[in-house]
């Protein structure tokens, strides 16, 4: 059974209105448990919009997504949801609520309950799971960009999350900070098989992730592994998107005369093919 | 420069007064406040004020930093003194034109202008070492009782922390849209009085649409982790008194027992 | 002429618990009609830095001379020096206010004290600039604008003032691939055509390979090194040292020599290495091929 399903979904702006506008227009998809999926897509893709349906902070105007089997128009069920699944947005300020980090990741916690000896454990556990153990005790606005998304972060961790939904964490963010949220995240995807879905500008983050679905104007264009995907870059280029520096490379190439097999996403299948050419 | 504010602002550290009760201590420094005002002779002020000093020194707060704090006020201390300076009847000490200064108004003024540093002295000492946090729970445990009247304790305390929270992201924005229109040749501050209020619209309008997206998101934040109001919410810290609250508890009483013997018998 | 920046240090919030020597007797020129980048981790004071540019701040020591004249100056000499030196903050659309794009582009020349009808030739060479089409959008409220649009409409507003020497301050922060690409052409068209100076923050080694003349590593508030983007990349050592990467063509290019390619190690960008790596095929393919690699 698929994590997160999505079939036939449409989501309206302002339905019934003068200014009403589709942002999602048909889209159905599946995420597998475990799995770690990027989202690319130009802004205004619809990639935001539909991330949100993901833990139900918008229902669809049509259609149906499902997490974890349930259904995020059941109301009644909408907690549940919310703690298999964490956000992590794009600004790292906004979603900072506490003036002191464990305070900030012991609220997801607190506001379901949880007993206080249980909510410090989790904080511990979340802290060491981000490695950010020695800024327990910090404020929020001494960190740096990318401190503050691994506080948010271990936020959705400490809820016990089983699905991490992460809408543009990089793109604020200097490429230290990038390396750092990207590499806690994919740590967390193989080390706690934490589901993850990933939207990002940065087409090397795209690169890592098992599977790229490729969305533009609230619909999904394209989806496959990220050596499918980046092969098209023409296509790529259409919409507005890029290919990772040792793909263009390889294109580049291969346009040169040089043999070279297209599915190159990384440096090191470039070195390796490049290698065996004769 | 605009970050330059250290009023409310919390300095993490282990010191007794860092550890205790934040209920103990707002409670106690209503206690303190209220000590101040009933017993104002020379004797008491002077308890008070030792009693400051040793509060900081416990704190382990670095006294230039407590200064800080008060130094907003040194122009309301200034004005009250020289009021009181030339208000009190008394003993003449000097004529200046129809004015007199008294005695007793050099006396009555030194001690209101002491009576509010030692009110914002040991005020800001409880915002120095109790986390904004903590604080706002405690306002909210404290004011729980009047939850049954309908007073919105928790919604409250939840503002206030957000508020905290964001003072220095939106002081870190707006001396940015400041920095910006500057850049574009906008004259701040300058000019007459409407020229003035007309120069502060490139700054106050982007800073108000950037406080409500801020607020937009963190609402969406919030309700991503589950936040649905009040009802049925724990707490991490839960506030529990220790032994060293008690102390406390039994010290404040023994001291203003102690002022107001002296007080009454001196 | 040039912007020169003799040894100036800046004090963050003196006497106060946060006091921080932001930046430590820094000197650096900014050549006349080049593109300068200046590039170091988050906390480097590149930030601080770019503000002394036009006077925003003041250093604690040393000055800045903006063709030669000293900035902190008073009176019209320094003030016109201050005011040729434009500046375009990171996210730039938060600073929006007015009620049309016009009017919010055309605040830096009113402030400037230029006639209406010069305010609207600047508005409508702004716009053009920026690629937003003057009849579609000039009467349009920038907040009903998207995200990238109104990124170009805030930059409009500063290029509007058609600055000497213009600061940027990673204008292309937050964008779509596409949007980035665009921006850097945009700003690199303008350069060519107005013949300014521009002074890029960026984080990106490869932009900064790809468009700077001159590049100057920050680190810890000091400048850690400043040459062409050659010059720079060539010492990897210090460039990690600062927190920072050399451009990604480059590590790859230094895998494949690694793994035995005879091929120059100082390659920055793109072309470079497409005609390197075919050359080095082709050398190797007569030399018969059977290398270790």
């Amino acid at each position: 059974m698929a994590f997160i399903e999505c079939r036939g979904l449409y989501h309206d702006y302002n339905a019934g209105m003068e200014n009403e506008y589709r942002a999602l227009d048909n889209v159905s998809l599946r995420v597998e448990k475990g799995e770690f999926v990027t989202i690319l897509g130009t802004n205004g893709s619809g990639k935001s919009t539909l991330a949100k349906h993901f833990n139900a902070l918008l229902q669809p105007t049509q259609g149906k997504c499902l997490v974890d089997g349930i259904d995020t128009s059941d109301e009644a069920r909408l907690w549940d949801i919310r703690s298999r699944v964490g956000m992590v947005f794009q600004n790292p300020d906004n979603q900072i609520i506490a003036a002191i980090v464990e305070d900030d990741i012991g609220f997801g916690p607190e506001n379901i309950g949880m007993e206080p000896h249980e909510i410090r454990r989790r904080v511990t556990a979340a802290l060491k799971a981000v490695n950010m153990e020695e800024f327990r005790h910090f404020a929020p606005h001494l960190l740096s960009g990318g401190q503050k998304q691994r506080v948010a972060i271990a936020g959705a961790l400490a809820m016990n999350t089983e699905c991490l939904v992460l809408d543009e964490p990089t793109a604020m963010l200097d490429p230290a900070g990038r390396r750092e949220v990207i590499d806690t995240v994919c740590r967390l995807n193989r080390e706690q098989g934490i589901t993850v879905v990933n939207i990002t500008h940065f087409m090397e983050e795209a690169a890592l992730s098992d599977r790229i679905i490729v969305m533009n104007k609230g619909r999904i264009m394209k989806e496959g592994s990220p050596e499918e995907i980046f092969q098209d870059i023409g296509g790529m280029r259409q919409l507005g998107l890029d290919v990772p520096v040792a793909t263009e490379l390889a294109y580049r190439l291969s346009r040169k005369g040089l043999q070279l097999d297209r599915a190159i996403i990384n440096q090191e299948a470039l070195v390796e093919a490049l290698c065996r050419l004769k | 420069m605009l970050t330059d504010i250290t009023l409310g602002q919390y300095f993490p550290g282990n010191s007794l007064l860092h550890r205790m009760d934040a209920r103990v201590k707002i409670v106690l420094l209503f206690f303190y406040i209220v000590g101040i005002f009933l017993f104002d002779n020379n004797w008491c002020y002077l308890m008070n004020t030792m009693l400051a000093l040793v509060l900081v020194g416990v704190s382990r707060i670095s006294p230039r930093v407590v200064l800080k704090a008060i130094k907003p006020l040194w122009w309301i201390l200034l004005l009250t003194f020289i009021i009181q300076l030339f208000s009190v009847p008394g003993e003449v000490l000097m004529k200046i034109w129809i004015f007199d200064l008294t005695y007793e108004g050099l006396e009555k003024g030194f001690f209101i202008s002491l009576r509010l540093i030692l009110l914002i002295g040991v005020s800001s000492l409880l915002m120095f070492t109790t986390s904004p946090l903590m604080l706002t729970d405690a306002l909210e445990a404290l004011f729980k009782p009047l939850k049954k009247v309908g007073f919105p304790a928790h919604e409250l305390a939840m503002m206030m922390t957000i508020a905290l929270r964001f003072i220095p992201t939106l002081m870190e924005e707006t001396d940015k849209i400041m920095k910006a229109q500057k850049s574009r040749g906008s004259d701040i501050g300058e000019g007459n009085l409407i020229a003035k209020a007309k120069s502060m619209i490139p700054i106050l309008v982007p800073l108000f649409i950037s406080a409500f997206r801020r607020a937009d998101e963190l609402a969406m934040a919030m309700e991503a982790r589950s936040y649905r109001g009040g009802e049925g919410r724990t707490r991490m810290k839960a506030m529990r008194m220790h032994k060293s609250d008690g102390w406390a508890i039994g010290s404040m009483a023994v001291y203003l027992a102690a002022c107001g013997a002296v007080y009454w018998l001196v | 002429m040039s912007i020169e920046v003799r040894n100036i240090s800046y004090i963050y919030m003196p006497k106060s618990p946060y006091e921080r020597l932001a930046l430590d007797d820094v000197t650096i020129t900014i050549p006349e009609g080049k593109i300068t980048a200046i590039a170091g981790h988050t906390g480097s004071g590149k930030s601080t830095l770019i503000q002394h540019l036009n006077g925003l701040i003041s250093p604690s020591q040393g000055c800045v001379l903006v063709d030669g004249v000293d900035i902190a100056a008073k009176g019209q000499a320094a003030r016109q020096a201050r005011r040729s030196v434009g500046m375009v903050f990171q996210y730039p659309e938060h600073q929006l206010f007015e009620e049309t794009v016009e009017q919010d582009i055309a605040f830096g020349p009113k402030n400037y004290g230029l006639t209406p009808e010069e305010v609207k030739e600047r508005v409508r060479f702004a716009m053009d600039f920026v690629q937003l089409d003057y009849e579609e959008y000039s009467q349009r409220s920038p907040f009903q604008l998207s995200g990238g649009q109104m990124r170009r409409t805030a930059i409009a507003g500063v290029v509007a003032l058609r600055p000497k020497y213009l600061v940027l301050d990673e204008p292309t922060a937050g964008l779509d691939p596409k949007g980035r690409e665009e921006l850097m052409q945009r700003i690199l068209k303008l350069h060519r055509q107005e013949k300014n100076t521009i002074v890029l923050v960026s984080h990106s080694m490869d932009d900064i390979a790809k468009f700077a003349d001159n590049v100057v590593i920050m680190n810890r508030g000091r400048v850690l090194m400043e040459g062409t983007p050659r010059e720079v990349f060539v010492r990897e050592d210090f460039i990690r040292q600062a927190g920072l990467d050399v451009p990604q063509i480059t590590n790859i290019v230094k895998a494949l020599k690694a793994g035995g390619m005879d091929i120059p190690s100082d390659i920055y960008t793109m072309d470079e290495a497409v005609d390197a790596i075919v050359r080095a095929m082709r050398g190797k393919n007569r030399a018969g091929g059977a290398e270790k690699c």
